[in-house]
């Protein structure tokens, strides 16, 4: 069965003073019906500039989709008119983002926000979209919908907000939703509210979730599949299970070392990663987490790994030396 | 990070003030906060209704030992950035003490501070935003060394410039570039060793790491840690991230609007929390496990955290609190010992 989402060898550049930056280099997996698959990085891996590639959202004229496919129920988005482009956001994949108040129109309602897409999508007529709107805000545990319909997003906390942003999203029913960062500016306890909230909705509602964050944790919680990111790639996948277990790439390996944990004893010293995060200006020939890893031999200065599978099953690294870390304690 | 720059306090550079006069505080504290009151002016004037008064901090009391670390905690709102510019007097309190080096800081004019805050130290969570950006990293390094007088000449000042930059692992290189020019991590280096360019007693560190890449995190809290270990500092770290805070800190002070509901050692409070809140706090915390997560029971509380101009009547969890009886509703329930320097505020506890 085909994937829901397929994205194939997707490049995207920009235009900088300091030269062209991939931003996203070669980039493929999938997304199937219903599941949550994360892509985690940290900040600059390409993680969100893959979200608004698939949406046709990159800033132009600086950013550019230069090379690959991005299939959508079959559907080449990447060659669809305009038009036809625009029926697909917010109907068929909505998007979440970190900060709600820059996506929100100051200036409209409450109501008049949450109408906008069932009206424009579903052709429902303003009193239907109304009650639909109420509906959804009631599903997203706003008390007293109907009232709050007339409030303004400044009147609104971000937690929410947040809530808002997950009932506009699930307005018409898409089939998948890209979350950026979702709850990255919201505090520790709204977190896991709007997190618990999310995934309820998606499974009830069949939705399946690209779930995009630097959060480990969250990830472990949430994700079914996972996609970590490096300097504009995929360095490596496999469900998440499997990948906390045992990560074959020296730079996963090394993220889930460094964090403290809550659940262990207390460690004398943390394992940082030294070295800093890659300049994409100026990215090594071969392997860009190189410079910083503990494993490198010689070839990963000027050789760059392919993404391959590394076990049985769906577990892919791109490193040349990625069986030194098989049968390793993940910590 | 190697053990380097035992120079870095050399006898030499000419020390800060006189050794602390006989404490007024219980020796072995080189900070304390009793009973610390900020309340802000909110609304009122002409047609918009009744002055009110929001009550940022009310009442907070804790010490911080000489060479230790006490972590403090809560969300967006609960005081802890008020409780830190308190202290720094970057706002007057409205009552209550701040004790530093045996003096109490409230009392102090600003040219009296002056010689205090060479001692008493701050670290911002964004560093870029701290930083000068017309300024070289050499130069931002320098003039304090040149406001107070330490480090006299163009000379001894590079020396200990490049000093500074050594114990925080940067280059001398370095000193030549603008902060644009450097990455998060090295930026926040720069603002660590800003802080240390006075020779400190306690630095204060406000959310340090988190707006650095979780690889980055991890090389700064080393870095913090080697620092405390080499010239015996004492650190008040501000932050939300409660698995960095139990790394780093020695003990924990838990803050929910305005009040510290919890103050305990690393091991109690993680180990056997009493408030409901951290309870609940620690819960939200995923852990990166997904076995572990699968298996976890987890409080999930409801509604928001109120805002601190309207906080609720007795208890200020008790609406999102899930043990919360009639009483909690009524009375304020005091900071008590429940076991030897373990505080909590909650009469279920």
């Amino acid at each position: 069965m085909r994937a829901l989402l397929e994205v194939r060898n997707l490049r995207t550049e920009f235009a900088t003073r300091a030269g062209v930056v991939r931003a996203v280099d070669d980039v493929s997996f999938d997304v199937r019906a219903g599941e949550t698959v994360a892509l985690v990085g940290e900040s600059g891996c390409g993680k969100s500039v893959t979200a608004l590639s698939i949406m046709r959202l990159v800033p132009a004229p600086a950013g550019r989709i230069t090379a690959g496919g991005v299939r959508f129920k079959g559907r080449d988005l990447l060659a669809l008119p305009e038009g036809e482009m625009r029926a697909v956001r917010g109907r068929e994949i909505a998007m979440i983002f970190q900060e709600p108040l820059t996506s929100l129109n100051p200036t409209l309602t409450i109501g008049r926000q949450l109408t906008e897409g069932p009206e424009v999508h579903l052709g429902l007529d303003p009193g239907r979209a109304r009650a639909r709107a109420a509906e959804l805000l009631g599903q997203v545990g706003i008390p007293d919908a109907e009232r709050r319909l007339c409030d303004y997003p400044h009147q609104w906390s971000g937690g929410m907000r947040q809530r808002l942003m997950i009932a506009m999203a699930l307005a018409c029913h898409p089939s998948l939703v890209l979350a950026d960062e979702p709850t990255t500016a919201l505090d520790v306890t709204i977190q896991a509210q709007i997190l618990e909230l999310l995934r309820e909705l998606a499974r009830r509602m069949d939705v399946a979730l690209l779930l995009i964050t630097h959060n480990l944790g969250v990830v472990a919680r949430y994700a079914d599949r996972v996609n970590v990111m490096y300097a504009g790639r995929i360095v490596e996948r496999a469900s998440a299970r499997r990948l906390y277990a045992g990560p074959r790439h020296p730079y996963t390996a090394a993220l889930l070392r460094s964090v403290p944990r809550l659940d262990e004893p207390r460690r004398t010293r943390l394992a940082a990663i030294e070295g800093q995060p890659p300049d994409l200006t100026r990215l090594p020939p071969g392997c860009a987490f190189a410079p910083r890893c503990a494993f490198r031999v010689a070839r990963c200065a000027t050789h760059r790994p392919a993404l391959e599978s590394v076990d049985t099953g769906e577990h892919l690294a791109a490193c040349w030396e990625s069986s030194r870390l098989a049968g390793a304690p993940a910590r | 990070m190697s053990r380097r720059a035992g120079s870095l306090w050399s006898p030499g550079s000419p020390r800060a003030l006189a050794p602390p006069a006989p404490a007024e505080p219980a020796a072995g504290d080189i900070l304390e906060v009793r009973d610390l009151v900020k309340h802000f002016p909110a609304g009122g004037g002409l047609l918009r209704g009744p002055r009110r008064v929001v009550r940022a901090v009310d009442g907070v009391s804790f010490r911080l030992r000489r060479g230790e670390t006490l972590g403090l905690v809560g969300e967006s709102g609960c005081g802890k950035t008020t409780v830190v510019r308190c202290i720094l007097q970057l706002d007057r309190p409205t009552s209550g003490e701040v004790f530093f080096e045996g003096r109490d800081l409230t009392t102090l004019s600003e040219s009296d501070l002056r010689p205090v805050r060479r001692r008493l130290q701050v670290c911002f969570q964004d560093p870029y935003g701290s930083l000068n950006p017309r300024m070289r990293v050499g130069q931002t390094l320098g003039e304090p060394l040149a406001v107070h007088g330490l480090a006299r000449g163009r000379e001894r000042r590079q020396r200990r410039v490049r000093e500074l930059l050594a114990a925080v692992g940067l280059t001398s290189e370095q000193a030549d570039r603008y902060p644009h020019e450097l990455s998060g991590g090295q930026r926040q280096r720069v603002g660590i060793a800003r802080a240390l360019a006075l020779e400190p007693a306690v630095i204060i560190c406000d959310e340090p790491v988190s707006a650095l890449d979780v690889s980055i995190q991890a090389q700064i809290v080393n870095l913090l840690e080697d620092l405390q270990a080499e010239l015996g500092l004492a650190y008040l770290f501000v932050a939300h991230d409660l698995s960095v805070v139990r790394h780093i800190s020695d003990r924990i002070a838990v803050m929910y609007l305005g009040k510290i509901v919890e103050l305990a050692d690393r091991n109690a409070l993680y180990g056997s929390p009493r408030h409901p809140y951290t309870r609940a706090l620690l819960s939200a915390v995923p852990i990166p496990d997904p076995v572990v997560e699968a298996a976890r029971e987890r409080i999930v509380l409801r509604g928001e955290v109120p805002g601190p101009h309207d906080p609720p009547a007795g208890c200020a969890f008790h609406p999102r609190c899930p043990i919360a009886i009639a009483a909690c509703a009524t009375g304020v329930p005091p900071l008590r010992e429940v076991a030897p320097e373990h505080w909590v505020a909650c009469i279920r506890a």
